[in-house]
């Protein structure tokens, strides 16, 4: 049904030269010719040699960081724009939903835009006419179907716009992210349809919810800058989506200590087993006497989300740290995470003015074995293995409270 | 239904195989008749529903444009030379023929600059934007129509006996207007610039073309009449509905011939130039 091979398409990152490009461009059209294959001043491919099959009754994701040319894809597939190299064959009607309230006139009732808009979707006035309950149906907007659009509510154009695309019975059905506005029981029931028409069409859905992509799409396709990242298997492509979107460790890390205080982390695993304890260490140089301190660790998830959160004040312990030198050492765990890299902020703070003694955003990884699915952020017990300064001790709740 | 046509995209030129071009451009704009109509309805009802004077705004732009000139030509400061029939009419003929050739000029960029956000998002017949542009500027014309009939029943008028070929000559009117505009488009949709000067050259243009004065038989109006291609087409039109005695009618037709070689270059370089326009524009 859709065949795409080795397609490419240049941008232009300024705008007066794009005008300009694009001029350009028409005039090589005019008069047959072609223009240059390479980038000219200011340009940047914004996808580069991008190949994909579809069959009836595949669904492929797309998936990929903002301005990793997904949309522009899905254009090109539409018609709307050109490729620059490659080629495009499709098979049949092509429905496509880039963008909802695409020829929604605000002024005019539903009801005429729905006419409006199905004969932009190539539908004659009869089958319009026929398919106009099951489209206000299915939209739910029976009561205000005779009323202008402008009055509508986003959730009720997105329903209006899928009802109507999905009314024409594509044979390629095209995507883009528009799901998202709507509630989850219209969501519910646009996957619904979707599978219902699924064996008859072949869709491209365009969505950063993973979870939707793996529901429904029997391939993915990674983009990153326009390239190729993988096409295949779908929880490979999300994994790979999920690395991309993960922030780099290098540029995200970030340190600090608290003033006249010199605190950094002496050591730390790097790898721990399934069920397995995260130990790290501490070493300290203090100006005074702490008399409430509270270490809290959190590993970060490929999805930026915390996967665990352990924290002395919540688990009813704290330290007691001496003034001058020393080395904490601290154990969590044991461990139950989804197999996977995690990144590890590590705080240390005193509880009397709330302020951070030593603070490290993200600043080791830590590769995790485990289990492939199940993540729910969870506390493990934290505990303090040794503290090598003389006066420094562990205080405990009841201890602090007496 | 299901049709399994192949749709194939490629970057080379679809002048590299004009057949199919010219049986794309053919069917397309079969295709894209009842869309027009539906983007001409919509926008006529959604043009005078947030109006209060409705379609007394079709009517005002003539009224405007020819008054000052009836009331000055009557006060004698200015004198616009003999005319056939009483000078206000022959004023509102002239302004309602020019008021259309200017709708038609400003109907492509206009039309296609306001769809511009269905044109990024959806793929559908790009000549349906075109046509319901044109039936808008036609419908303008007949209501206009009424407005002349109207100022013939005051004044007592008859029209001369070529009347029918009035129409004839307003569609060449509108044609070469449209194509003006037409040509422009590609560049008007990048730059805002074409819509700027166009109603200032409109103006401009006015004042050069014999639409609120007879064609100068001497002097430098002579020339500059002579020299105006738009002078024909107007002088004709009116000449037909007015006199019955067409003086320029080689000009007409030889203008004639010339929007339409030229309206078919306007069609195919919209229809090569949209898909480049479509990805500078983004969303």
């Amino acid at each position: 049904m859709v065949r795409v091979e080795g397609v490419s398409k240049k941008f232009c990152r300024d705008l007066k030269r794009s005008l300009w490009y694009g001029l350009q461009d028409t005039a090589a059209d005019l008069i047959g010719g072609r223009s240059s294959n390479g980038l000219r001043p200011h340009e940047f491919w914004a996808l580069d040699g991008v190949s994909l099959e579809l069959a009836r009754g595949e669904c492929l994701g797309l998936i990929g960081r903002n301005g990793a040319g997904k949309t522009t894809l899905l254009k090109m597939l539409n018609g709307l724009i050109k490729p620059d190299k490659g080629r495009i064959e499709l098979t049949g009607r092509v429905g496509a939903l880039i963008s909802l309230g695409a020829g929604f006139n605000p002024v005019l009732t539903g009801r005429e835009n729905i006419y409006v808009n199905g004969s932009v979707l190539g539908l004659t006035k009869k089958e319009i006419e026929g398919k106009l309950d099951e489209i206000v149906e299915f939209a739910e907007i029976d009561d205000f179907i005779d009323t202008a659009v402008q009055s509508y509510s986003t959730g009720m154009q997105v329903r209006l716009g899928f009802a109507v695309a999905t009314a024409m019975q594509p044979d390629v059905l095209l995507l883009d992210e528009v799901l998202a506005v709507g509630d989850v029981a219209f969501r519910a029931k646009c996957y619904e349809r979707l599978a219902r028409i699924r064996d008859r069409a072949a869709f491209i859905l365009v969505s950063h919810d993973t979870d939707q992509i793996a529901r429904v799409c029997s391939k993915v396709l990674v983009l990153d800058l326009g390239r190729e990242r993988h096409l295949g298997d779908v929880g490979e492509g999300i994994r790979i989506y999920h690395e991309l979107s993960r922030p780099r460790q290098d540029t995200s890390s970030y340190e600090q200590s608290a003033e006249g205080t010199t605190a950094s982390i002496d050591w730390c695993d790097d790898t721990v087993a399934d069920g397995g304890l995260f130990t790290f260490s501490i070493s300290l140089e203090l100006p005074e006497l702490v008399t409430v301190a509270d270490v809290r660790v959190v590993f970060w998830g490929d999805d930026g989300l915390p996967a665990l959160d352990a924290y002395t004040r919540t688990q009813g312990w704290s330290l007691r740290l001496q003034e001058g030198t020393s080395v904490v050492r601290f154990a969590v765990g044991p461990l139950s995470l989804k197999r996977g890299r995690y990144a590890v902020s590590i705080a240390l703070l005193n509880r009397a003015n709330n302020l951070h003694l030593y603070w490290g955003d993200r600043i080791r990884a830590v590769e995790v074995d485990g289990p492939m699915t199940g993540a729910v952020p969870y506390t493990p017990p934290l505990t303090c293995l040794s503290i090598t300064a003389e006066n420094s001790r562990l205080e405990h709740k009841h201890r602090l409270d007496s | 239904m299901r049709d399994h046509r192949l749709t194939v995209y490629t970057p080379e030129s679809p002048l590299r195989q004009p057949t199919k071009f010219v049986r794309d451009m053919i069917a397309d704009l079969l295709a894209s008749r009842e869309l027009a109509w539906r983007l001409f309805l919509r926008d006529l009802n959604a043009q005078y529903r947030t109006s209060v004077l409705g379609y007394f705004w079709v009517f005002l732009p003539p009224l405007v444009a020819s008054l000052p000139f009836v009331y000055l030509n009557s006060t004698g400061v200015v004198r616009m030379g003999d005319t056939p029939i009483p000078y206000a009419a022959y004023a509102m003929v002239g302004t309602i023929i020019w008021q259309t050739f200017v709708d038609a000029l400003n109907s492509p960029l206009r039309t296609v600059n306001a769809a511009r956000s269905m044109l990024t998002r959806i793929n559908f017949p790009r000549e349906a934007i075109l046509l319901s542009g044109l039936m808008q500027v036609g419908f303008t014309f007949l209501v206009r129509l009424v407005l002349l009939i109207a100022v013939f029943g005051a004044f007592a008028l008859e029209p001369a006996a070529t009347a029918p070929l009035f129409f004839v000559g307003m569609l060449s009117v509108v044609g070469t207007g449209f194509m003006i505009g037409l040509i422009l488009t590609p560049v008007g949709i990048l730059y805002s610039d074409v819509s700027h000067s166009l109603p200032i050259a409109s103006t401009f243009l006015m004042l050069l073309t014999p639409v609120l004065y007879p064609v100068p038989a001497s002097g430098f109006g002579a020339i500059v009449s002579a020299l105006n291609p738009l002078t024909p087409l107007i002088a004709t039109t009116r000449d037909w509905l007015t006199t019955g005695t067409a003086a320029h009618l080689d000009g007409f037709i030889l203008m004639s011939a010339v929007t339409v070689t030229f309206l078919v270059f306007g069609w195919v370089a919209y229809r090569l130039a949209l898909p480049h326009l479509i990805a500078r524009l983004g969303n």
